[in-house]
């Protein structure tokens, strides 16, 4: 049972601060500019030097020194007998197989990114600052959402 | 290569996961963004057996830090995009983030972590499916850069 209902309860503040934390790490990598994605994803530059634009590695930076923690935390973090500092147990993913929906989703995924140079975390942490551009795509992005979890209930 | 260009993003992507460190010391939750956001919007409520106001609080501090810290650091700069593609991009990456369980987020930045091999699989297709698709919008004349 939850002990609080609370809206100011110390689990729904860590949250906030994650939520802040991650907001500040993206803006300063720089994955909320599209730009970046894009010259990351951009790896025809790399193979052929007639291709448009360049092929930025930052996106690579990002991820490597994201993994850098969360290989140690997801390492370190006793789960087996023991509970979050705030919540009643851990709940993290526990499928295993590797299924049509998982890469079919992926890939998806994947284009869209391309074509927008936004995925979920940046298109979220810009969408007060990136004008039209950003609004469209997280009202797709929602509408998108919608049609996924409706044809999962069924 | 000078790589004193790519700090910022190395030292955004070490506080990235500090990030999720304390989601997962704190409430025990992996930092998948798509799907923190799919699950505030429509998840589906069990009477009373979960607390979920914490989604929309991170979401919250994303959105309101976001605005903070692209004031304080460096705003976006948006790429030109036509409306139409733009929407279709946001089609595809709700459906496909719903579809396939995650983003970059809780299949790059948190699957990876947790050596997860059904996150190696997600990432491994997202990034190809990202490459070709710029690499075969510039052959057909509609270069993404």
């Amino acid at each position: 049972m939850m002990k609080s209902k609370s809206l100011i309860s110390s689990k729904n503040l860590i949250a906030l601060l994650a939520g802040l934390v991650f907001a500040f790490g993206l803006v300063l990598s720089g994955m909320t500019q599209p730009a970046k994605v894009i010259g990351f994803l951009n790896v025809g530059a790399m193979l052929d030097g007639s291709f448009p634009g360049k092929w930025d590695p930052s996106l690579a930076f990002v991820m490597g020194g994201a993994l850098l923690v969360t290989l140690v935390a997801f390492a370190v973090t006793p789960r087996t007998g023991k509970r979050p500092w705030f919540a009643e147990k851990f709940e993290l993913p526990t499928r295993k197989d590797i299924d049509i929906k998982l890469m079919g989703g992926a890939a998806l995924f994947g284009i869209g990114w391309a074509l927008a140079g936004y995925c979920p975390g940046p298109a979220l942490t810009s969408v007060l600052v990136g004008g039209t551009d950003v609004l469209i795509f997280i009202a797709a992005l929602i509408i998108g959402m919608w049609f996924a979890t409706r044809l999962a209930a069924h | 290569m000078d790589l004193s260009n790519y700090l910022p993003s190395l030292a955004g992507g070490v506080v990235i996961g500090l990030a999720s460190w304390l989601m997962l010391a704190g409430l025990g939750r992996v930092t998948g963004i798509s799907g923190i956001a799919s699950s505030a919007l429509f998840g589906r409520k069990h009477a009373g057996s979960h607390d979920g106001t914490w989604r929309w609080m991170f979401l919250i501090g994303l959105v309101a830090g976001g605005a903070l810290f692209a004031t304080l650091l460096s705003a976006p700069s948006a790429m030109p995009r036509q409306s139409w593609v733009l929407a279709i991009a946001g089609l595809l990456v709700g459906f496909g983030t719903v579809m396939g369980s995650g983003c970059t987020s809780g299949h790059g930045v948190c699957g990876l972590g947790r050596r997860s091999v059904r996150s190696l699989v997600a990432t491994c297709t997202f990034m190809a499916t990202g490459f070709a698709t710029v690499l075969i919008a510039a052959r057909i004349g509609y270069p993404l850069i």
